[in-house]
């Protein structure tokens, strides 16, 4: 069977199973369509969270990245899950208990308010939009990777299986669809970290492999890369990071924001009980942690075996590594791996020197006396985990496998995001102001339509990405963390926090992060309008404006309590209403109003 | 109602009281021994490297885990303590 058939049959079978739980889990009520009719159990939801939450962004680049950040990149590992801890600790509890369908509506009841349930929205769907675009590219690239279709054509199949089973299933759909696509892709993740890590190390467990002898020269793995890269001109793997102050802040931003991401929190409103709430965030962490713990084993035992199949003299016990990396292959004999990723440009090689040999280092390295003329092979962040089995010789169904696993993490993120969307649009917006007195039924269609919508307009941003596709993440995250998470955190934990201190908190917060962002960026991203150079020389302080959304949520919390402490204090009812939202008793599942 | 006032308070006391414990770990772990402590910790080896870049791309998440599994957990026995529970 050619590999092309193989992954054809993984994709496919995949996405059958996922279109038949849609028609299984097909949604009847509005309560089902938001809130998967409030019964899911905890481990389960916790599954679904895991698939909800791990994106293109953890599955395909995560690991790509550390590979070439080292140490500095721990900042994803870590923000990525410790936001799981503020969830859990600080605001799911409390928001399963009030017990409603969207997060917009919460502020909008807490802070007795519209415009604060619009600016909620308007922060709402800003990240969740942003964030899709990314999801429906990474789906793009996946499909014409393996299925040698455009990167369109790709998109569009994604769309096409992503509408069918969100909008046909809301909350329901996606739930069990979730559970699905997180076997899917936790098993595609983790068969060729084994293989790797056993291949590497002799140890099975790639998290211990990352911490064991390296089999070939016999020292530790992470020395033995160390010196691999050093001798490369490169810094070594696990150095510290200089700037500590820039790499707290990164950090703080991605947990609060993690915190802050609607779609991640609506899943909360899935479970029956307060206590269910706490539970499935302990169990959503497991599951994330499956992969995330995985990560950097699979980061730093790629990093070597791209090195050392590229500079071979280097693989097993090096006496002298000045010799050793003086010697790379030619380019004529590189691996078929390398050939098949040339074809679709996330490798490129480039004989400045014309020896035909590929020179691979650091180009902030001088290394001419070795007649090096520049680094010749640019590897793609990218690839690393797509082409791991490749490069790890594994058979040809891990590589359906990982194409199966990449598209789920990619599709199930996105229909998360999605729902989060068309809820605000068909709850918060059209029954929460537009049209109060729509029936059930409309409000259903009404979800339906606006998914559709969502859907369409998020495929359209995925085959022309506005060329922000990079810095989406910092946007939505910063969002996040700037605007939604303090001002609902300051809802459960302050009963003196008015609709006038939340509302200018919230805004003040946004502003302040998109500017600070937009002045290093490029207004609106567009590129060439930034005022500074995005470099860390001219940053205040030293902070990159991916760190910014955490100074964003502390000016959000000084100016809310600021306003509320000059102004009157909320009326009794809500201050009622606070106390309520702290005590489990008397939670049903969540409701409309 | 007092009575109820005054169990209630004590509850949301207790709670704000283990959240600031487990909130302590939480940061002592990622921000303390994973970056700003690391080079006080450069002193232990773990496999080839130090304890801090352990704590960094493993450890942290472990005792992220533990630490939302044992406030569920504390957080039951004191629902049930206040008769605070569903």
């Amino acid at each position: 069977m050619s590999q092309f058939a193989i992954n054809f049959l993984f994709v496919g079978g995949s996405f059958a199973i996922y279109i038949g739980i849609a028609i299984w889990a097909k949604a009847g009520t509005t309560k089902d369509f938001y809130v998967a009719g409030g019964g899911v159990h905890p481990i389960t939801n916790g599954m679904a969270i895991g698939a909800d939450w791990m994106s293109a962004a953890s599955f395909i680049s995560m690991a790509g990245i550390i590979a070439s950040a080292g140490y500095g990149a721990s900042t994803f590992l870590m923000g990525w899950t410790g936001g799981y801890v503020l969830l859990a600790l600080l605001l799911a509890p409390y928001l399963r208990k009030f017990g409603k369908f969207t997060v917009p509506e919460f502020i909008g009841d807490r802070f007795y308010s519209k415009s604060a349930r619009m600016v909620a929205v308007v922060c709402l769907i800003v990240a969740s939009l942003t964030y899709v675009i990314g999801q429906m590219a990474g789906a793009g690239v996946a499909f014409s990777r393996f299925l040698e279709v455009d990167a369109t054509t790709g998109l569009i199949i994604a769309a096409v299986v992503v509408f069918f089973y969100s909008v046909l299933g809301g909350m329901k759909g996606i739930t069990y669809t979730q559970v699905a696509q997180y076997i899917v892709l936790i098993v595609a993740y983790t068969i060729p970290a084994v293989f790797i890590s056993l291949e590497l190390t002799d140890n099975p467990i790639p998290p211990l492999g990352l911490f064991s002898d390296h089999s070939a020269s016999g020292e530790p793995l992470l020395s033995k890369l160390n010196e691999v890269v050093t001798a490369l001109g490169f810094n070594e793997y696990t150095a510290m990071v200089d700037n500590k102050l820039n790499m707290v802040l990164f950090t703080l931003s991605l947990m609060i924001g993690t915190a802050g991401l609607p779609h991640v929190i609506m899943r909360f409103f899935t479970v029956p009980k307060v206590a269910d709430a706490r539970w499935s965030a302990g169990w959503a962490l497991v599951f994330i942690g499956l992969l995330y713990l995985t990560a950097p084993a699979v980061a730093s035992m790629a990093r070597l075996n791209l090195v050392t199949t590229i500079y071979p003299d280097m693989a097993a016990q090096v006496e002298n590594y000045e010799d050793a990396a003086a010697n790379p292959i030619a380019y004529a004999d590189r691996p078929d791996w390398i050939r098949t990723w040339e074809e679709t440009g996330l490798i490129t090689f480039e004989d400045k020197n014309n020896d035909g040999k590929i020179q691979l280092y650091n180009n902030a390295a001088d290394f001419s006396d070795r007649g090096w003329q520049g680094n010749e092979l640019e590897v793609s962040n990218d690839i690393l985990v797509l082409a791991n089995p490749e490069i790890a010789n594994l058979p040809g169904w891990v590589v359906g496998l990982i194409a199966a696993g990449g598209l789920a993490a990619a599709l199930s993120t996105a229909a998360g995001l999605l729902l989060a969307i068309s809820s605000a649009i068909s709850h918060d917006l059209i029954k929460g102001a537009i049209n109060p007195k729509i029936t059930e039924k409309g409000e259903l269609r009404a979800a339906r339509i606006s998914m559709s919508v969502a859907i369409v307009v998020a495929t359209y941003l995925g085959v022309n990405p506005p060329g922000f596709a990079a810095q989406v993440v910092a946007l939505a995250f910063g969002i996040a963390a700037a605007s939604l998470f303090p001002a609902l955190m300051m809802g459960i934990f302050s009963k003196r926090i008015n609709d006038k201190g939340a509302i200018a908190g919230m805004v003040s917060g946004l502003i302040f992060t998109l500017v600070y962002i937009f002045v290093y960026k490029g207004w609106f991203f567009i590129p060439g309008t930034n005022n500074l150079p995005d470099t860390d020389a001219n940053w205040v302080l030293g902070i990159s404006p991916l760190s910014i959304g955490a100074v964003g949520a502390i000016l959000n919390f000084a100016v809310a309590y600021m306003v509320s402490s000059v102004t009157e204090e909320p009326p009794q009812e809500i201050q009622d209403l606070v106390e309520s939202v702290r005590y489990p008793k008397g939670a049903g599942t969540a409701i409309d109003h | 109602m007092a009575d109820d006032n005054s169990n209630a308070a004590a509850y949301w006391k207790a709670n704000l009281r283990l959240i600031t414990g487990c909130l302590i770990v939480w940061a002592l772990v990622s921000y303390g021994c994973a970056i700003l402590l690391r080079p006080l910790l450069a002193g232990i080896s773990v496999g080839g490297t130090d304890l801090g870049f352990w704590f960094a791309q493993q450890g942290s998440i472990l005792i992220f885990i533990g630490l939302i599994f044992f406030y569920a957990w504390k957080m039951n026995r004191l629902d049930k303590k206040f008769g605070l529970g569903e």
